[in-house]
């Protein structure tokens, strides 16, 4: 197939499509990258899952990350937060190495990122209140934040707006356990945005949702990116949700990313090459 | 279609080293047997005397007086068994946070850990009630912790091995939040570990009251001081009555024990 990969990262092209579609322009430079990623490389033993990338997220963009099923989508998501170490290259987020990152410092990254994690990862015996809550344990450690029952009141009501956005306030008091996998895969993203983060990692936020209701979720991240500048990177295998959700996708295939372009300039087609 | 050749085999053909392993195996059986005096003659000619003792011991002793005070002696020594299985499983959950690997603190807290840990399950119960006869004196406070100490050294590694073994995806999503490392353990995996240590606190109930029937012998407390009068004065009837009430209550104990596992647990699953 033919590598789309643009010689330069579309700076210009993202924001310029970003600021034509909203009445208020983008409140940042044109050089605010939340993410760059150069020359990463990433193996699990002997087995390279890919190597070389690199990429940059424009502050305020949305981005669809796409691929075939192992290439390699949400391991590369997990280095941008730093959960998982590279072999090569580096990573910034939010303008700050995370390679390197230690503690207090790395905490504080994440603390502005939100991640949807592709299982969900909820903690299965708690309350979707108290799993929403934990979204907050970034911004404020301790005891008072471990259950909703500690909770102080802002924490609860923060969560319980971030569960009536994702439709599920009827829910709050369920075992996390309970819930049946669309609901749980809102409760994941209820806890992503519960912190309001400036940076939004979703792995495939719509793969346990019925067709309504994931283009609801995708609607609400892209208005989250118009309204209030947040970066949100999504990876899906809807080829039309990374086409109309994404203001450029990126596109993983045989160890390297094979496409990085706007949205806009491509067609599905463009995608489906990536899969054979 | 898949290839057939690679095809893995249904059996691994031993190498050498596990054929020397499987001879070295036997050796070791057989030199332990010859150190242990094992004698196939003292096997054969202990039936005789085993039904000397059991034509002594029956029938068991059941004198109303008799069994009340040993009745008494057996609700000491569940006392004994439940408080010093409590407060054991109380301090084992700190304790256990200090032994988990890749939990809160590094490998050499956990290490060191471990190592005190290993060390208290290597000395037998029975040791640690002469140790704590001599600190405390003779009864059974000095069977409560000798008991106390048991169970942490049995819960304080197997809460650690529970809490290593959960699913790590969701510490893994608190992780991603930011969130410090004893938030992601309280929030995270001790939820997630809770049945495994109703579980494991079932058990450690099972083996304190296990334990607690003999503590008596040294002085520490409990039904076994019985038993050791029972067999210094040859009152074999006597004997054989605190035998079949240790019997009954430990096989009570873990019926009710399984019972509860079934209940917390299968339940809440
Ligand atoms: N912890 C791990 N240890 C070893 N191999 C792993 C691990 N995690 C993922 N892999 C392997 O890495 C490759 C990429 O996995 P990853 O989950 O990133 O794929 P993906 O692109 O997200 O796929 P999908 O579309 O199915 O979600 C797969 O081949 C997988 O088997
Ligand atoms: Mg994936």
């Amino acid at each position: 197939m033919t590598d789309l990969r643009t010689a330069t990262p579309p700076l210009t092209e993202g924001t310029v499509q970003t600021g034509a579609q909203t009445s208020a322009p983008v409140p940042h430079a044109l050089q605010d990258h939340d993410v760059s990623a150069q020359g990463v490389t990433k193996s699990f033993g002997k087995t390279e899952i890919f190597s070389d990338v690199s990429f940059r997220l424009v502050r305020g963009e949305a981005v669809a990350l796409v691929g075939a099923n192992g290439t390699g989508k949400s391991t590369l998501l997990r280095c941008i937060l730093g959960l998982i170490p590279i072999d090569r290259g580096a990573v910034e987020l939010l303008g700050q190495d995370v390679t390197h990152a230690k503690g207090a410092q790395l905490r504080g990254l994440r603390a502005n990122t939100g991640l949807v994690a592709q299982k969900h990862n909820l903690v299965p015996r708690l309350s979707v209140l108290t799993n929403v809550i934990h979204g907050l344990l970034g911004q404020h450690s301790g005891p008072r934040y471990w259950s909703q029952s500690f909770a102080p009141e802002e924490a609860r009501v923060a969560a319980m707006e971030a569960l009536e956005k994702v439709g599920l306030a009827h829910l709050a008091a369920r075992r996390a356990d309970r819930l049946s996998g669309g609901q749980s895969q809102r409760v994941a993203i209820a806890r992503a945005l519960v912190s309001k983060p400036r940076l939004l990692i979703a792995d495939e936020p719509c793969a346990s949702l019925d067709p309504s209701a994931g283009e609801e979720i995708m609607a609400m991240f892209f208005d989250l990116v118009r309204s209030e500048g947040v970066t949100v990177v999504f990876t899906s295998h809807h080829i039309e949700h990374a086409l109309t959700f994404g203001d450029r996708v990126l596109g993983l295939a045989d160890g390297h990313l094979k496409l990085d372009a706007t949205a806009a300039s491509l067609a599905a087609s463009d995608l489906r090459g990536l899969y054979d | 279609m898949t290839n057939i050749s690679s095809l893995p085999a249904r059996y691994e053909r031993p190498s050498a080293l596990s054929f020397l392993g499987y001879a070295a195996g036997i050796l070791i059986f057989f030199w332990a047997l010859n150190g242990a005096g094992f004698s196939l003659e003292k096997v054969l000619s202990s039936p005789p005397r085993f039904a000397d003792f059991a034509s002594r011991a029956f029938p068991p002793n059941l004198e109303p007086k008799v069994l009340e005070r040993l009745g008494w002696k057996m609700v000491e020594t569940l006392q004994i068994a439940f408080a010093g299985a409590a407060i054991g499983v109380i301090l084992s959950l700190p304790v256990a946070l200090l032994a988990t690997r890749g939990l809160i603190f590094g490998s050499a807290v956990t290490t060191t850990t471990r190592t005190v840990l290993g060390f208290i399950r290597a000395v037998p119960d029975i040791a640690w009630a002469l140790v704590f006869v001599v600190a405390v004196g003779l009864g059974p406070f000095a069977g409560v912790l000798a008991i106390m100490i048991d169970t942490v050294g049995f819960c304080g590694r197997f809460f650690a091995d529970d809490m290593e073994a959960v699913d790590k995806g969701p510490s893994e999503g608190l992780t991603a939040t930011g969130a410090r490392r004893l938030d992601i353990a309280a929030c995270a995996t001790l939820p997630a570990s809770a049945p495994a240590f109703v579980s494991t606190s079932l058990y450690a109930l099972e083996k304190a009251v296990r334990s607690s029937t003999i503590l008596g012998l040294v002085g520490a407390g409990g039904i076994g001081i019985e038993l050791k009068v029972g067999f210094d004065l040859f009152d074999y009837p006597t004997a054989m009555t605190v035998i079949l009430m240790i019997a009954v209550v430990v096989i009570l104990i873990e019926a009710l024990s399984t019972w509860a596992r079934k209940k917390i647990i299968g339940e809440q699953r």
